[in-house]
């Protein structure tokens, strides 16, 4: 080729965008594709609602109930539903999230939009901690803004019904330490939820980026493999022990695990944090994601 | 300062060696045409200056190491990689709120301007539009960023002729502007052969020819011999010969355009018949090839 002389000289050196603008729309963006990730929350939201509406009805005789019952009972009763809609919250975020993180690295090389997302000035390391911060926090702020709405919805639904009835809603009003019970949620979600469950996502983004197919099956079947040699050679279980800790937040939590009234009931703020396993989950956690980087760019589109 | 240069640009997956030592040069302000059949490397060398692949030897890109270097050079460095890899998902605004959000050279209201002359509607989502749709919102956006390089890989691969023709006329007309450089490979190689200022083959992993279009004018004749010249002009030594309703067809390189035009009627080659000259030859090593 010829031409040296026609070069024209390089501009002063590009601009930079900012990352946590690089960050604020690359997490936009994953919203944009995966609308699952609200309307999922909202969906369940919605379902439970109705189910509540036919609560309502037999509401009136549950207060008068648990007004004649032992102190330390009347409480549990009455926030029953409240933390039935939690749970449900949980458990949808916990399935949209796992769903998500297995697609998020996958889904891209699938359709060959990576190669798009690749011609934008955006770092891989940039793109994979956008879509860990999708299941880690967005999903439990969606869950946890989803169930504080319906909680209120469900709050004033009783109030109105207990005002038309006539009978204990002072009462009502007094057992359902409403205000508290969104704090604990937004600590339970952002902290086990987020945190404690941190390794799980990035694992299985990690999977996601490196898995040619069946990113599902990559995620499941070798940590099942490891258990099961794990219990025909030393007869133990420590990789499912783990497993459950990191699941249930601390050893204690896994022991009654499913009876997160108790973990709701046993609020201890700190308690979750000062656990070393939330620290060395966190590492595994970076670790996992670090390598999901470098896998997405180094792989080509499927 | 040339925008690419590569020296012994070597790249192998498992045993299979796409890329054998690319040397190669490229100036700003030049429009190169990359052709070379299919696995001949073009796609992966296109890869490794664009920081999607790695590789071994030397390679800058406007300064830049790309493997290294990605996201920055993707500042000054635009590519469409194929045709319909914008995500399916998308809507049309989103994916210029998208753009406009990460690109520090994104002009959003070219973007537009350029959209407004199609039948595109920011609402739609790119799955809603037809192929040649989605080739034009790439395109609009591509344009609308400020780049010092554009890499097109097989964009209009799949696309019915008008939308072809528009393609290279609106990369032409509302693009290039002398200073930028402009990368494309393709098959359709009749439809760049006005459009690009340089002209390269690639073909197992090598280049094999290089020359840039005014070069490739003057230096190659193609004579549609008159039957009782044939002998004359075979013995000019043509790169190749080919046969046309009964007429041969010689190519020569570097011959006297006087002498060729006694044996028949002369005129420029097109890109296709040099490539066949050049590759189509079972050893696939060129005759008249390198520069």
């Amino acid at each position: 080729m010829t031409a040296a002389s026609n070069a024209v000289p390089m501009p002063a050196g590009s601009q930079v965008v900012s990352t946590t603008r690089l960050l604020y729309w690359s997490i936009r963006r994953e919203l944009w594709e995966h609308s699952s990730l609200y309307i999922a929350p909202l969906a369940a939201g919605g379902v439970f609602l109705i189910g509540f509406l036919f609560y309502l009805f037999r509401l009136p005789n549950q207060v008068r109930m648990t007004l004649g019952a032992h102190p330390m009972h009347q409480h549990s009763s009455l926030d029953e539903p409240y933390l039935m809609a939690f749970g449900l919250l949980m458990l949808t975020a916990m399935l949209v999230g796992t769903f998500y993180s297995l697609d998020a690295l996958h889904g891209e090389r699938r359709d060959r939009s990576i190669l798009f997302w690749k011609s934008m000035p955006v770092s891989d390391l940039t793109v994979v901690l956008s879509k860990a911060a999708i299941p880690i926090f967005v999903l439990q702020f969606i869950a946890f803004l989803v169930a504080v709405t319906l909680m209120w919805i469900m709050f004033f639904l009783s109030c109105a019904v207990l005002l038309a009835s006539g009978s204990g809603l002072a009462q009502f009003w007094s057992m359902l330490p409403i205000v508290q019970m969104s704090f604990m949620l937004l600590y339970h979600l952002v902290i086990l939820h987020g945190l404690w469950h941190a390794p799980f996502y990035g694992w299985m983004l990690m999977v996601s980026a490196w898995a040619r197919r069946a990113p599902f099956l990559w995620a499941v079947l070798p940590p099942l493999a490891i258990a099961i040699v794990e219990k025909l050679i030393f007869n133990s279980s420590h990789f499912v022990g783990m497993l459950l800790y990191h699941l249930g937040g601390s050893p204690n939590n896994s022991s009654r695990s499913g009876d997160f009234m108790d973990m709701l009931g046993h609020f201890e703020p700190g308690k979750l944090l000062s656990e070393p396993g939330l620290w060395t989950g966190l590492a595994a956690t970076a670790v996992f994601l670090v390598v999901a980087a470098r896998l997405r760019r180094q792989r080509a589109p499927l | 300062m040339p925008c690419i240069e590569a020296r012994g640009l070597h790249k192998a997956f498992g045993s299979t060696v796409a890329l054998d030592g690319v040397d190669l040069c490229v100036d700003q302000g030049r429009i190169l045409g990359l052709i070379g059949p299919n696995g001949a490397g073009k796609t992966t060398a296109l890869n490794a200056i664009l920081g999607l692949i790695p590789y071994d030897g030397q390679l800058r890109v406007l300064g830049r190491d790309p493997w290294t270097e990605r996201e920055r050079l993707m500042c000054d460095v635009s590519f469409i990689a194929d045709v319909a890899v914008l995500p399916r998902w998308i809507r049309v605004s989103d994916a210029l709120d998208y753009v406009g959000g990460v690109h520090p050279r994104f002009d959003r209201a070219k973007a537009e301007g350029f959209l407004a002359r199609t039948t595109i509607k920011k609402s739609s989502k790119v799955r809603e539009l037809s192929k040649g749709m989605v080739a034009q919102l790439h395109l609009a956006i591509v344009m609308a960023i400020d780049a010092r390089l554009l890499v097109l890989d097989e964009p209009t691969l799949g696309l019915d002729i008008l939308y072809r023709k528009q393609f290279y006329d609106s990369l032409l007309n509302d693009y290039y502007d002398g200073t930028r450089t402009i990368i494309v490979t393709t098959h359709q190689v009749e439809e760049i052969q006005h459009v690009i200022t340089d002209l390269m083959f690639i073909d197992r992993g090598r280049i094999v020819f290089g020359c840039n279009m005014e070069e490739f004018e003057s230096r190659y004749a193609e004579v549609t011999v008159k039957p009782d010249q044939v002998a004359a002009a075979r013995a000019l030594k043509p790169m190749h010969e080919r046969q046309v309703l009964g007429r041969s067809i010689l190519l020569f390189d570097k011959a006297d355009r006087q002498q060729l035009a006694s044996l028949g009627e002369v005129h420029t080659p097109s890109i296709a018949d040099l490539f066949v000259a050049v590759i189509g030859n079972a050893s696939g090593t060129a005759k008249g090839a390198s520069l």
